[in-house]
């Protein structure tokens, strides 16, 4: 192949790929991205109807319910100023605790509840999902020493 | 004292680091031998100050000096020896410290196999070393400073996060960094080649096993924290598409690259734009990688804006790396390429498509990894993008990679025949194929259409892959080179890993149940059963131990002791999981909650073939060492005659 229709072949194939790769990507983007809500704002009806989002609080002290020996569980998220039930069904990560911040990954139910399909919460006993932290923060209560650092590798 | 004494020897080593810097590059550039002597004893005296300011540091942490910040906050009297050294880059302080010691090591192994190079070149390649660790030195003891005291002194240390208490993970970091710092070796080399104007086959032929080596440790490395993951993190996943993850998978997609476009550069005396400036990109994402995952900009953009000293750094640094390096490129790589042909089906084409493709793999994750920082940085939002976006964007291009790599590896250089090519292909082709779906049907059940053509795409690249070497060992092929070998073994590697991720992604079972103490709950065709719970003590924690049996068509397979740990000094529970591996597949199970009436949730999953992921990885990182051990990179300077001929004459790799 002559030098020229090889830059050009070199230079088309590029075109051709960055084009679809953007195109894929802006896609895969639209479709996967997660906002997140705080309750106030799942209140306000700020979420998109029937798009997952990502809902962050409090999990509020004794709010935490189950029937003996269910795997179901049902506990209430909350900022400073509004409350929002959630239900679960699965194996809580090891440092879900009253009291303490949580993000819930899931959509909204037409009873006003929120379905979790993923609860979260991190390594590390001292760490708070930065989105907490600073929604508590922007509400007036910041929280003692969060977020402290990353443990992770 | 003893901290003292360390924060004096990186002291030393700076301006050792400064010297090595200076003179070499001055040296080379009015190409006085005087000056570039002075590299190598700078090189080693650099290498011996900052040996012995690690030493001093680790030292600290096995006689547990709570004076000393770092090891307060990471480590614990309590805490086992080995450990106790793994706490040294337990955090960020000292895990830049290992960061520029093994920059020392990498120099120090440029220095001595670097003697049959050019005075100039070697000297060069040493000074834009010494510039890397005269920058990064500057960032530690300026603003990350792993020999501060902390005064009062507690009575003990904070411990280092139970989570990292765990063999894969105490040497999980030492293995990636010698990976990401091993780029430095291709960047020092991209950078005194283009300050010298002269990029060839010889230098792409020094250059080769440096990248190769280093590219072998980032693979491991990558592979050890994957699988640490999986069992220790209890949620039976082996990648997350988390940043942190992401902030080591990128380096290693163009270091990739990089390889193949060496390659070229080497045989055929092309692309020579394309490998520089994929050496440039390879050791700026592994430093793009260290600062995203230590320096706490993951954690929270705001608070790392806070506290702008380390940012405003770090920034700096990768600005003056990155853009000099970019610029240096701008001003020298125009005109080094030299106008040589070559036929849209030939070895070079593939190639090409390879390092193109694995270029957008790259760019995505990282479109991916860093638009949410950015657009909250700019309080635009808080946005995620999660496992689907990063699954989505890398099968695309990866896919038709897979397929043609099969082909680009039996393509002749500069010109292929291709009905010869479909020829000797056409058995693996075929059995592929065939196998993909059979196998898969009989053994799985059906699947998406993706996971037949994943399943045959892996077998393909394996087979593709081993048939000259299987050919040579019955004597039909012709004698194969150690890097001929290493190439075919890599490749079939990731043939392996292809065929793991898909059966595993679409295969697996995984349930969280609620299981009474004595119940038994089936789980596809293995009956799981919950015997009973004891505590038990271990060194540093207290657990909760289950017991459970797992028994498949009334046989007992297996007998897992999942744990819920609570560590003593950071009363932090942690979930040790119970897997029952074999090569076809894991039995996983990690034990929940007290969900009262004598009932826990248990986590139960069923994990066909996730073993070939991991040792896909393996099988690349040996067809690496392989491919390095060729003897070729090891006699000084050669003329050689690039075979042309398609078809059946010998293919160097």
């Amino acid at each position: 192949m002559k030098p020229r229709r090889q830059r050009m072949l070199t230079v088309g194939l590029i075109i051709v790929g960055v084009t679809l790769a953007v195109g894929l990507a802006l896609q895969a983007f639209q479709e996967n991205m997660l906002f997140f809500y705080s309750p106030t704002q799942v209140l306000a009806g700020e979420p998109p109807e029937g798009r997952k989002f990502r809902l962050g609080g409090l999990v509020e002290e004794g709010s935490v319910s189950r029937q003996p020996g269910e795997l179901k569980i049902s506990f209430i998220v909350a900022d400073l100023e509004n409350t929002l039930p959630v239900t679960y069904e699965g194996v809580l990560p090891d440092l879900f605790r009253e009291g303490q911040g949580v993000v819930a990954h899931g959509y909204l139910q037409p009873d006003g509840s929120f379905s979790a399909e993923e609860v979260l919460a991190k390594h590390d006993e001292n760490y708070m999902a930065p989105e907490v932290a600073e929604l508590l923060a922007e509400q007036g209560h910041p929280v003692d020493g969060q977020p402290e650092k990353s443990v992770t590798n | 004292m003893i901290p003292e004494l360390g924060q004096l020897c990186t002291v030393i080593a700076l301006c050792l680091a400064g010297v090595q810097t200076i003179f070499p590059l001055v040296g080379a550039h009015r190409n006085q031998a005087s000056w570039m002597a002075v590299a190598r004893p700078a090189a080693a005296g650099h290498f011996v100050f900052l040996a012995l300011g690690f030493g001093f540091l680790t030292y600290s942490f096995i006689i547990n000096d709570f004076s000393v910040l770092i090891v307060a906050s990471t480590s614990n009297s309590a805490l086992p020896l080995l450990y106790r050294v793994a706490a040294v880059w337990g955090g960020h302080e000292g895990s830049l410290m290992l960061w520029v010691l093994l920059l020392a090591v990498w120099t120090i192994a440029v220095t001595v196999s670097s003697r049959s190079l050019p005075d100039e070149l070697s000297s060069r390649i040493i000074g834009v070393m010494g510039f890397i660790s005269v920058g990064l030195l500057l960032y530690i003891l300026s603003v990350s400073n792993p020999f501060l005291r902390l005064f009062p002194i507690p009575m003990d240390g904070n411990d280092l996060n139970p989570l990292l208490q765990d063999p894969a993970m105490a040497i999980h970091p030492p293995m990636l960094y010698t990976g990401y710092v091993g780029f430095s070796v291709a960047f020092a080399y991209a950078i005194a080649a283009m300050l010298g104007g002269q990029v060839d086959r010889q230098w792409a032929r020094w250059v080769r096993p440096w990248t190769t080596a280093a590219w072998m440790f980032l693979t491991v490395g990558i592979a050890l924290g994957s699988w640490w993951a999986y069992y220790e993190l209890g949620w039976g996943g082996w990648w997350f598409w988390d940043p942190v993850e992401n902030a080591s998978f990128m380096p290693w997609l163009i270091g990739t690259a990089l390889i193949h476009s060496l390659a070229v550069t080497e045989k055929r005396d092309l692309f020579k734009g394309s490998t520089l400036l994929l050496a440039i990109g390879a050791f700026s994402l592994s430093l793009l990688g260290t600062f995203l995952v230590r320096s706490g900009v993951l954690v929270s953009v705001h608070a790392f804006a806070s506290d702008p000293s380390r940012g405003v750094f770090i920034l700096s640094l990768l600005v003056i790396f990155i853009g000099g390096a970019l610029a240096i490129y701008a001003w020298r790589a125009p005109g080094l390429d030299r106008n040589a042909g070559f036929k849209m089906v030939s070895r070079e084409s593939f190639l090409l498509v390879n390092n193109i493709l694995l270029s957008i793999a790259t760019g995505l994750i990282l479109l991916g990894t860093l638009y949410p920082l950015v657009l909250d940085a700019m309080n635009m939002g808080k946005i995620s993008v999660g496992k689907p976006y990063f699954d989505t964007v890398f099968i695309i291009p990866m896919l038709p990679l897979v397929l043609a790599a099969g082909f680009g590896m039996h393509a002749a250089w500069k010109s292929a025949d291709a009905a010869q090519l479909v020829r000797r292909l056409r058995w693996p082709a075929g059995v592929a194929l065939v196998s993909g779906i059979a196998l898969t049907a009989l053994a799985w059940g059906t699947g998406p259409v993706l996971t037949y053509v994943g399943v045959a795409a892996g077998i393909w690249l394996v087979l593709a892959s081993l048939r000259d070497p299987v050919m040579w060992l019955l004597g039909k092929g012709p004698r194969l080179t150690a890097s001929m070998i290493g190439m075919q073994l890599a490749h079939a590697g990731v043939g392996l890993f292809v065929v793991g991720i898909t059966v595993t992604s679409t295969y697996s079972i995984e349930t969280d149940q609620s299981v009474r103490l004595g119940e038994t709950v089936q789980i596809a065709d293995y009956a799981v059963t919950f015997n009973n719970l004891q505590q038990i003590e271990g060194a540093n924690y207290t657990a909760l131990r289950a017991d459970i049996d797992i028994s498949q068509d009334g046989e007992k397979i297996a007998h897992l002791n999942p744990e819920k740990r609570i560590y003593r000094v950071q009363t932090m529970p942690m979930t040790e999981a119970g897997i029952d591996a074999t090569l076809g597949r894991d039995l996983f199970v990690a034990l929940g909650e007290d969900l009262g009436d004598n009932a826990w949730s248990l986590r139960i999953q069923y994990k066909p073939m996730i073993r070939f992921i991991w040792l896909g990885c393996l099988v690349m990182a040996l067809g690496g060492l392989i491919a390095i051990g060729d003897r070729r990179y090891r006699t000084a300077v050669q003329t050689e005659k690039i075979p042309v001929k398609s078809g059946t004459a010998a293919r160097p790799a």
